[in-house]
């Protein structure tokens, strides 16, 4: 069955059918059991990945780290939550190190980006300091990665 | 004339006379080769000839070559190859199939699988000497034996039966010269893979009849069906058995040529004793990279399996779909259909698709003549591209109809 979620996982739009073929499972089956994790949220949802810079769309990203004082009761859940329902913050995450939470904004540009840190996320409360890191160039991204592949180099017949 | 040499005198030609070694210049190049120098000049086709995976060997794995030759490990190792090497494949033959083998006296780091079948077939074969060899099979195996003196003798297996080798057809072609039987399994070209009952009976055979048992095992974690027995590990079998191996296919480490066998110690010692004076050694760099696929690369190698798995469920349904009737294979990354509903030859068919389709496959008959009657294909090809295939192959399958009803009529009479 894990089988199924790994198949899904490199193409979310493999059908029902193929992942049957693929499995030796039923169709029945695989649909059954898709459903059934799409509703306990084993499977969040489908998403594609796409290359903007490549489709000409200039994105600026920033990886964020927000120092915290935490607070007694919620540690830094609170403060979390008030950042991550920004819809230009991509991720976050609370992390061991010198620094607590580490984000990743999107905006459109540098200065859309350094804006938003400024007026929305240096000023909550008990956010101590950031530290923003513009991103440069993506070269892998959530397992994929952004290059042309290695190619393939056999023969084309070969014993 | 130049020379005062009186041969040139009595011969138009200026060339050697006498005749090259009768036993090669009489082996016809390999049916595939020839098919290969049509298909490479061509543009695209989609491959299912290849004989490897399409995977590049893991990062892990090249990057601890590129390391090995940064530190200048570029020396020899010694003939028998790096200990720490047959210490780790020992270890894993044990943990996998508990086969007990000596890394100091029972294991031979070979350059791939073909070197060791060279060296196993060389040192137990005296001239006139014949091995059983179960067809259709691997390219090398019928040469192979007839450069080491020997003559291969043929056990013809079929598609009906997943290509099952027959205790009795083996017993039936047993002479007083028989020294060896030859057996790849799982199998290229028919991804056939042995119960480990057949094998056991295989086994008694060679004891009762006194022959050993050389078994290539290269496409061992290929296994897909079922569990892959080691021939070694039979009861029995250890004595009589030469076990090959090698990290091509598991690993995809097809260009890093390093191979191993493990045999008992009477053996190894002859066969490294060959080894020793032609080969030398394996790649020193190889070895080190073979060290860190045992020790680090089993996830990948678990990842690769089961997508060939995904695949070959695929691809035979959709062979099967369009008209190729294709028996389960089980091991391996071939399938080898029958192309009886086509009324082609093996060769026909392979060069009629080519050239209309564009896709490469290798006519069954380049495996022995019972592999007429199919070709081989490779799933080790990304999923979109058989997907393709399949569809460029029912095309041409529904226009060879003409032919495909007058063999139904055939087969129905």
């Amino acid at each position: 069955m894990r089988e199924i979620l790994k198949i899904l996982e490199r193409d979310a739009r493999a059908s029902t059918e193929q992942i049957a073929t693929l499995t030796d499972l039923s169709e029945a089956e695989v649909r059954r059991q898709i459903r059934e994790w799409e509703e306990c949220g084993i499977i969040r949802r489908y998403k594609t990945v796409v290359d903007w810079e490549k489709y000409g769309e200039e994105k600026v990203f920033a990886f964020i780290d927000v120092n915290v004082t935490p607070e007694r009761g919620v540690g830094f859940d609170d403060v979390a939550e008030r950042i991550y329902r920004f819809p230009e913050v991509h991720s976050v995450h609370l992390v061991s190190g010198t620094q607590d939470l580490r984000c990743v904004v999107e905006g459109r540009t540098m200065k859309e980006v350094a804006d938003f840190v400024a007026q929305k996320l240096a000023t909550i409360d008990r956010v101590t300091s950031t530290s923003t890191h513009f991103l440069l160039k993506k070269y892998k991204d959530d397992g994929e990665i952004f290059a042309d592949g290695e190619g393939d180099h056999r023969l084309m017949v070969t014993p | 004339m130049t020379s005062p040499d009186t041969r040139a005198t009595e011969s138009p030609g200026r060339g050697p006379r006498k005749p090259l070694n009768t036993v090669i210049a009489s082996c016809p190049p390999s049916g595939i080769r020839r098919f290969f120098d049509i298909a490479q000049q061509m543009e695209n086709v989609i491959s299912l000839g290849v004989g490897e995976p399409d995977y590049v060997t893991p990062w892990r794995i090249r990057e601890a070559g590129i390391w090995a030759l940064e530190r200048g490990y570029t020396t020899y190792t010694s003939n028998s190859g790096l200990l720490s090497l047959r210490e780790r494949i020992c270890a894993h033959l044990r943990q996998r199939y508990g086969a007990d083998y000596d890394p100091v006296s029972e294991c031979l780091i070979t350059v791939g699988v073909s070197e060791g079948l060279d060296l196993a077939l060389r040192v137990v074969l005296n001239p006139g000497d014949e091995v059983i060899v179960p067809e259709p099979c691997y390219v090398s195996y019928m040469p192979n034996v007839q450069f080491a003196g020997g003559v291969p003798v043929s056990v013809k297996t079929d598609a009906q039966d997943g290509f099952r080798l027959h205790v009795e057809r083996v017993k039936a072609a047993i002479t007083p010269r028989t020294k060896a039987l030859l057996l790849g399994s799982p199998a290229n070209p028919t991804g056939a893979t042995q119960t480990r009952a057949d094998l056991q009976a295989l086994v008694a055979l060679a004891e009762k009849h006194d022959f050993y048992l050389i078994s290539d095992e290269i496409y061992d974690r290929l296994t897909y069906v079922g569990e892959h027995t080691c021939l070694g590990t039979l009861p029995g079998a250890r004595e009589r058995t030469v076990v090959l191996n090698g990290f091509s296919k598991a690993y995809a480490m097809t260009g890093w040529r390093v191979g191993y066998l493990c045999a008992p110690e009477p053996l190894t010692t002859l066969m490294t004793r060959v080894h020793q004076y032609t080969m030398l050694c394996a790649s020193h760099l190889a070895q080190l990279a073979a060290i860190e696929a045992l020790d680090s690369a089993e996830n990948e190698v678990v990842e690769m399996i089961a997508d060939y798995d995904r695949r070959r469920r695929f691809f035979v349904k959709g062979l099967n779909q369009i008209g190729l009737d294709c028996y389960e294979p089980k091991g391996a990354f071939y399938a080898f259909p029958s192309i009886r509903r086509s009324g082609l030859s093996s060769e026909e068919f392979a060069e009629r698709l080519l050239m209309e389709e564009r896709v490469a496959v290798v006519p069954g008959n380049a495996f022995g003549p019972s592999g007429e009657g199919h070709v081989r294909c490779s799933y080790a090809t990304a999923l979109p591209l058989l997907e393709e295939a399949l569809e460029r192959m029912g095309r041409f399958l529904r226009r060879c109809a003409p032919a495909q009803k007058r063999h139904a009529v055939a087969v129905e009479d």
